[in-house]
């Protein structure tokens, strides 16, 4: 038979036996004859667990990755350290095998660890209350657009123009189908326009803004915060949770929503997901907010345990009611952001932030003196920054992919007008040698 | 199932206590039973009006979420606000706890409730 | 020693670390040099201060108090709680596919888009479909994107009208919420006394303002709708699109294929048929299939084979846009692959009818005690109704008293249209024993009710804790620490 189906012949006879039928295509008469697939699924056959390895591993090696080459790439995706504790305890079967729980008496672990993920996250962002996660920082974005809509009955949202050109794509689908007014702020040199600011009105939802922007560079939210709250819209801030080690929090610029990407958290960049999207908010928007929410409580004998709260906002519950659809999240992500968070506690993410903020800005010096990079914005910037090179571009990427170093990211491939700009990355993983050895190919290939 | 002499009734569950021109607006006895242990009432603001039918607001339990409809058209002049401590309030004495205070700007919708009578009958045929 | 309740944060003492960093080797300048003082935070978030051996035995702690489906049975219908293949989990996380940044060149991902590629080709030919966007992080966003194609669609033939959408009252809370998130008008219909489509009530209400029906098959009550041909047949005779809801695909492949039904846009959930695990509310992924006709609506960008080489296809502007900001749960789908390839054609056939074969017992067995409101053969799932024991307990009491015999109760209060109902799907990874104790179990725990009640209601009573106050939770929600 099968190793994953415990049937024995024996067993079969029984059951059928019991059940009061022939054979096991009894089972399947409700099927109408033309429906009925009379041939094998063209697929191959399956294969034992050492085949599978074979095939895989093959599949695998046909990649390259971030141990044999070093990265430079970043935009919404961080190479940071994950240390070895966090896969571990994701890796314990009593967390990744288990449901939601909706039975809270056998969930307190799950249920636990939630708590914590959002307390912790809570503390790092400033707002009153973090949900269990949503599925990435950019549909995590989007629902925080229609939770603004939802709560102030207005139709109009304002975006940032330097916001990561997927979020904001993702959001245009999402308005797109809710027929909302999408208005994008427009960027000079890098930034929001805070001369151009008129656009937020009374009819302003609310305001959406990323900082760190797309380009690494920190935004001026504090303009942008007074006169959206001038308007009585809401003000909806992106972040790098990983920037607020050291980073004004969103609660400190009385930003209303908060959403973003915990992927640099203790999750592997495994080519694009599963990744970590959270949303929070103030305890006024507390029953606007989708997804689920877990609460403290007591049991019936006063002992405390959590349960997953304010339920009756789901879908199932509300129905089409809901606050959003969303049903299945990334628990199993945010029990690694919880662990990442625990291990490196507040002194160790503020270490990273600073390493990852002194190595990119040393980056962005050495390259700047091999006179091949010209720099194109100025202003703080965390641990990214974009350069145009004065060479053709995907040459230099050639050249440093030969000397097994990937990135940094052409940004043409997600912006146009963005001819030989380049948006470099540098985490506290990169060591001096790294960065003078991908300083080193780009000085090379201009001679 | 309680019911109280003297006020109109909806379809929806709703109850209407008339003073004048204006009326109090709550959920029946049966209502906070079906709903459970009421967690959040969500109310509308001052001077917001509402046609009769319309929703005006929900009621929130732990197991279930429940729209109020406005029984008849008017204009909310004042809401209760011991339902935001104490949403329990409503499971405690439904009829005594009301969720707002309107006045009533189409006397004719009156005509379409029923009185107590009326709607015990109609709670068995529900049954 | 009794383990007390503490979180994490409470384990903190000064002073204490879990990490260590390199030095920094760069020359570094004072970091407010870089970062002014206006952009520096000045809040000190509150995040544990612990050695390595507290968050390890902190979260192994919490780990003993859950109940995954490596402890035991977990019958949840409609969720599909299967074993989760080991093997899934060590390829997934095989360095070449888990250290591999999303924007690399193409020219260094190719074993990740030949996953994609061949995951893509593989569900077609399991569900009968023309083409797969892999981009959906779990179900409830599969239909999301399936919705925004079917009304994509109709912007195409510039059909302005087509304002509603019909589900059945036995649909799964995501289908009326999607439909209302994509701003359509949903209108439900009864359900006939089989659990099946009304087919007079899906007549009445089709007409040209009929975007499209959403239906999963089996129903979420786990019988084949019979009269599905004839159901899409006529959807589509008004005009409109009919969507699968894949939740239950666990009962037919091999077998049948929603593809052959006449639907138009499908979503599966890997996380329940494709044993890729729950952990504990997610990640999971929700794949989206559709006919050739709707292909060039699917989020962009797909995944394209050119002569051997693989790369993402952005020349899409029929596309509904993009879902998601990379290429969707890899990880997960990663994992799914995993499990194809390990069960091929045969296996896959194998599981549907093993699947089918336990509930079915199950539910023989079962009928014997409980009230089972439509007696027929089922497919991967069946409902009882708890309602012939209302007078002394409810299906909630049976639900937490069997947390006591160390199992996990089954679905309850799921669908809407049976009173009381606890759904129960084994899955093909359950043995005859298991099954057998089950039964055992549930024939206690009703002789539990009719001689002691107070059992009941009391439970549970050996769990980490008792029964908690949710009233509480809701009032006043305390969400941090």
């Amino acid at each position: 038979m099968n190793r994953y189906i415990p049937l024995t012949k024996e067993d079969q006879t029984h059951m059928l036996k019991q059940i009061g039928v022939d054979g096991i295509d009894d089972l399947f008469s409700d099927i109408p004859d033309d429906l009925k697939l009379n041939r094998k699924l063209n697929l191959p056959d399956g294969i034992s667990e050492h085949e599978v390895r074979r095939k895989m591993t093959d599949i695998s090696k046909k990649n390259k990755n971030l141990d044999d080459f070093i990265s430079f790439l970043g935009a919404g995706a961080y190479d940071h350290y994950i240390p070895s504790v966090v896969s571990h305890v994701a890796g314990r079967s009593e967390f990744y095998t288990s449901y939601t729980p909706y039975q809270p008496e056998i969930s307190q672990g799950t249920l636990q660890y939630i708590f914590e993920f959002q307390s912790m996250m809570s503390e790092l962002t400033g707002m009153d209350v973090i949900n269990a996660s949503m599925y990435d920082g950019a549909t995590a974005t989007a629902e925080a657009a229609i939770m603004a809509m939802r709560s102030n009955n207005r139709n109009k949202i304002i975006v940032a123009a330097t916001i990561h050109p997927a979020t904001l794509a993702v959001l245009k689908t999402y308005c797109h189908f809710r027929e909302i007014d999408l208005v994008v702020l427009p960027e000079k040199q890098g930034r929001v326009d805070n001369e151009q600011l008129s656009c937020i009105d009374g009819d302003t939802s609310a305001v959406i803004v990323q900082s760190p922007n797309f380009y690494g560079l920190i935004e001026d939210v504090s303009t942008i915060e007074k006169t959206t709250h001038d308007n009585k819209a809401l003000l909806i801030m992106n972040v790098d949770p990983i920037s607020l080690g050291v980073l004004k929090s969103p609660g400190e610029y009385k930003a209303d929503i908060v959403a973003g990407e915990g992927q640099g958290l203790g999750i592997p960049l495994s080519f694009g997901g599963p990744y970590l999207g959270f949303i929070g908010t103030t305890n006024k928007l507390m029953r606007k907010m989708p997804g689920r929410i877990c609460g403290l409580t007591e049991d019936i004998e006063g002992k405390p345990g959590y349960v997953l709260t304010l339920q009756a906002r789901e879908q199932h519950i509300r129905r089409e009611k809901a606050t959003s659809n969303i049903c299945s999240n990334q628990s199993l992500c945010a029990l690694r952001a919880v662990v990442y968070l625990s291990t490196m506690g507040q002194k160790g993410l503020k270490e990273v932030a600073l390493q990852s903020l002194s190595k990119a800005h040393y980056a962005k010096e050495q390259l700047l003196a091999t006179g091949v990079m010209k720099e194109v914005h100025q202003g703080p910037f965390f641990k990214e920054f974009v350069l145009e090179s004065t060479l053709d571009a995907a040459m230099i990427e050639e050249a440093l992919l030969k000397k097994r170093i990937i990135g940094p990211l052409r940004i043409e491939k997600l912006l146009e007008n963005q001819k030989n700009r380049l948006l470099f990355a540098v985490t506290e993983k990169r060591t001096k040698d790294e960065i003078d050895q991908m300083v080193n190919v780009i000085r090379e290939v201009s001679k | 199932m309680k019911t109280i002499e003297g006020l109109y009734y909806a379809k929806n569950h709703e109850w209407l206590k008339i003073e004048g021109d204006q009326g109090y607006v709550g959920i029946t006895d049966y209502a906070q039973h079906e709903l459970g242990d009421i967690v959040f009432v969500d109310m509308p603001q001052i001077g917001d009006t509402f046609d009769a039918g319309d929703v005006f607001g929900a009621i929130e339990s732990v197991k279930a979420a429940s729209d109020i409809y406005l029984p008849v058209s008017g204009e909310v002049v004042a809401i209760n606000e011991d339902l935001d401590e104490a949403p329990e309030l409503i499971n405690e004495d439904a009829f005594e706890n009301w969720i707002i205070k309107i006045k009533v700007t189409n006397e004719e919708d009156l005509e379409l409730l029923m009185n107590a009578k009326q709607y015990e009958e109609y709670l068995k045929e529900e049954a | 020693m009794k383990k007390e309740h503490k979180m994490i944060i409470d384990l903190s003492k000064e002073g204490r670390v879990a990490y260590a960093l390199p030095q920094n080797d760069v020359p570094t300048k004072e970091w407010g040099s870089y970062l002014p003082e206006e952009f520096q935070r000045k809040t000190v978030p509150r995040l544990p201060e612990v050695y390595e051996v507290d968050v390890v035995r902190h979260y192994t702690n919490l780990s003993n108090k859950n109940y995954g489906v490596d402890t035991g049975f977990y019958p949840l219908g409609s969720c599909t709680m299967k074993y989760n293949p080991k093997i899934n989990e060590d390829m997934a996380s095989l360095d070449g596919l888990a250290k591999v940044h999303p924007y690399q060149q193409e020219s260094t991902v190719q074993g990740s888009l030949e996953l994609l590629y061949d995951l893509g080709e593989k569900l077609s030919e399991i569900t009968g479909m023309a083409a797969f966007s892999l981009q959906p992080a779990a179900g409830a966003h599969g239909e999301l994107a399936g919705l925004m194609m079917i009304k994509k669609y109709h912007e195409g033939r510039k059909d302005s009208k087509r304002r509603k959408i019909i589900v059945p009252d036995s649909s799964h809370g995501t289908n009326p919420a999607t439909a209302t998130a994509v701003g359509y008008d949903l209108v439900e219909i009864k359900s006939d006394n089989m659990g099946g489509v009304n087919l007079e009530a899906l007549r009445a209400e089709l007409d040209d303002e009929t975007a499209g029906l959403m239906l999963t098959n089996p129903s979420t009550l786990g019988l084949f709708e019979r009269n599905i041909s004839k159901i899409t047949q006529m959807v589509h005779d008004a005009g409109g699109l009919v969507y699968y809801d894949g939740a239950n695909l666990n009962a037919i492949m091999g077998k049948t294929r929603p593809g052959d039904m006449g639907f138009d846009i499908i979503h599966l959930n890997l996380h329940k048929t494709f044993t890729t695990p729950h952990g504990g509310g997610g990640p999971g992924a929700g794949p989206v299939g559709v006919t050739k006709t709707l292909e060039p609506y699917l989020p962009y960008p797909t995944v394209q084979n050119k002569n051997g080489s693989y790369g993402f296809d952005y020349d899409r502007p029929q596309s509904i846009g993009r879902i998601m900001a990379f290429h969707g749960q890899f990880g997960v789908l990663a994992r799914a692959y995993t499990y194809i390839l390990s069960m091929g054609s045969d296996g896959l056939k194998q599981v549907s009818e093993a699947a089918v074969l336990n509930a079915n017992y199950l539910q023989s067995k079962l009928k014997e005690h409980f009230h089972l409101p439509i007696d027929t053969l089922c497919k991967h799932e069946f409902v009882l109704s708890g309602t012939s024991q209302l007078s002394e307990y409810r299906t909630l009491d049976m639900a937490k008293r069997m947390l006591d015999y160390g199992i996990h109760p089954p679905t309850v209060y799921f669908p809407l249209i049976i009173d009381e109902a606890m759904m129960i799907e084994p899955t093909e990874t359950e043995s005859l024993e298991t099954l057998d104790q089950f039964v055992d179990i549930m024939v206690k725990i009703k002789e539990e009710g009719e001689g002691n009640p107070a059992l009941l209601h009391n439970a549970p009573i050996s769990t980490p804790v008792r029964r908690l106050d949710e009233a509480k939770a809701a009032r006043k929600p305390v969400v941090k620490w």
